[in-house]
């Protein structure tokens, strides 16, 4: 009978983890925004992750939605033209970059290259004693580390994913002009006539959740750090697993939020 | 004064330190010595709250650091770190500076950098160092710029972890003047931990020797000699044979 028992004490104790530990990065999410609210504000410190979230993406970002845009357009032009549909191409093209692929693929390479980067850069500092010098020199790590990054991905993430939509219908469009037979005209036309307020908006949002999630993950995985090199790696690894798979779940479920209604 | 009453802190099953009890006077030097990995450096954490004892009692004249105001409490204090704990991505004089440059002990940038000069010539390092990143330095050199941060906004309280290993022994030297001076002549209170008898013999009031999770032995440097105490004696003569067990 205990033996029957047993893979439901593992799975009762996994659920409890889990819940446990999501509880736990909640708070932490919580705390970060109120330390974004309230001085003492470091300036400094928010302008470098400014300049690392945002700028310095945007070759990485650029890249992504170009190729990716590019192969939308040959896959719907070929889908298409099984029922005669090639026309179509502007149109999916554009929804599907911001709707879809603009902020999740924007959301995914961030978590590759941001949140990782945050990731090892605090536990790093964790491990060699550099958060409890800060604490000892009168400054709140959540304020100095997390704080600044966290809401510069919340601003600029969301402007990345505006660059990356652009740069995808970008894509598309170079395809579909110059080896699908398109006129550029009438393909922008089709493309700016087609997409809606919401459109965007929702783009924007999941840009804004995505960033946040990505620099929370980041700064939460590294302030937890265990010890030594090793705790370093596995903080960094957590934080990029953590940070996709909540990333490819809000978008699911923001999705239904916006679009279902 | 800081004294601490039936500490205790463990890490998982591992009891790191099991009811410390100390006295340190203000204007005193303390130091603690004792072996690697017996918990002096968990000791001085607890004090300033980057530890959290399981139990026990901690007060700084008279108050329970628990309770005081973190600010105002953590800005009368500077604190050695180990390792230096340097921050990688600012310069050294902002290292040094870095108390001086944000928050309540703010000064004007130039002010600031002549003053983290000023330190890093007390600890006998060049002003051609104050613009390098702490990566470029060696380990003792980065000890020292480790040393002037914690000395930078003139502390009332002073723990150094390790201030002299790692360092030659002129170098050695210097740092013990340094610590003295600033006990004399600052009138600072320093809680210091080494294991350099040199040091504990230029720089202590008081000795305290950390062992097995207690203070085995506490009281004036001038008395340390004739403690009586064998595992005192063995420690400072450096014995591989005695009561405490050297795992070979
Ligand atoms: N954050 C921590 N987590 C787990 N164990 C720790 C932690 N800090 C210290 N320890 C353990 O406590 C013991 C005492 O450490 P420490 O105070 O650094 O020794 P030392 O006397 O050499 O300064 C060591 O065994 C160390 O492994
Ligand atoms: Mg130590």
């Amino acid at each position: 009978m205990t033996a029957l028992l047993y893979p439901l004490g593992v799975l009762g104790r996994g659920t409890l983890a889990a819940m446990a530990s999501i509880g736990r990065v909640m708070l932490f999410a919580l705390s970060a925004l109120s330390h974004i609210l309230r001085p003492p504000f470091y300036g400094r410190e928010f302008m470098v992750a400014l300049l690392n979230i945002g700028w310095l993406s945007l070759p990485v970002v650029g890249l992504t939605a170009v190729f990716t845009g590019g192969a939308l357009a040959l896959q719907i032009y070929a889908g298409g033209a099984r029922f005669s549909a090639e026309a179509v191409v502007p149109q999916i093209v554009a929804i599907g970059m911001v709707r879809e692929l603009g902020p999740v693929l924007v959301g995914l390479m961030i978590a590759a290259r941001v949140t990782s980067s945050i990731a090892a850069e605090i536990a790093t500092m964790k491990v060699t004693e550099q958060i409890d010098a800060l604490t000892t020199l009168s400054t709140n790590p959540m304020k100095y580390l997390v704080a600044p990054r966290v809401l510069a991905a919340l601003l600029v993430v969301p402007v990345l994913v505006g660059v990356g939509d652009v740069i995808g219908i970008f894509g598309g469009y170079s395809v579909a002009t110059g080896s699908l037979g398109f006129n550029g005209a009438a393909y922008l036309k089709n493309t700016v006539n087609f997409l809606e307020p919401l459109d965007l908006l929702s783009s924007l949002i999941k840009g804004c959740a995505f960033g946040g999630i990505a620099a929370v993950m980041g700064c939460y995985f590294g302030m937890h750090s265990g010890r030594g090199a090793q705790g370093v790696g596995r903080a960094t690894k957590g934080a990029v697993e953590a940070a996709a798979v909540l990333i490819l779940a809000a978008n699911f479920l923001l999705t239904g939020a916006l679009f279902s209604l | 004064m800081i004294t601490l009453s039936n500490v205790h802190k463990a890490f998982g099953p591992k009891k790191v330190l099991c009811g410390i009890d100390l006295t340190i006077e203000s204007g005193s030097s303390m130091v603690i010595i004792g072996g690697s990995g017996t918990g002096k450096s968990v000791l001085l954490k607890s004090v300033l709250g980057l530890v959290t004892p399981d139990s026990g009692v901690i007060t700084l004249d008279g108050q329970d650091v628990t309770r005081a105001d973190r600010d105002a409490f953590l800005a009368r204090f500077g604190m050695l770190f180990q390792g230096g704990a340097l921050f990688d991505s600012l310069p050294v004089w902002q290292n040094v500076a870095f108390r001086l440059l944000r928050g309540s002990l703010q000064r004007p940038r130039a002010e600031a950098r002549e003053i983290a000069i000023e330190k890093l010539r007390r600890v006998g390092l060049t002003p051609d160092v104050a613009d390098l990143f702490p990566s470029e330095l060696s380990g003792g050199m980065q000890k020292r710029v480790g040393l002037a941060r914690a000395i930078a906004a003139e502390p009332e309280i002073i723990f150094f972890d390790e201030p002299t290993t790692g360092l030659d022994p002129i170098m050695s030297g210097v740092i013990n003047d340094l610590i003295r001076e600033i006990v004399t002549e600052m009138g600072a209170t320093a809680m210091t931990i080494t294991h350099d008898m040199t040091s504990v013999r230029a720089i202590a009031h008081n000795v305290a020797m950390l062992h097995d999770g207690v203070i085995q032995w506490t009281g004036p440097v001038a008395q340390m000699d004739d403690s009586g105490d064998p595992y005192l004696d063995q420690f400072i003569s450096g014995r591989a044979t005695g009561p405490i067990e050297a795992i070979r």
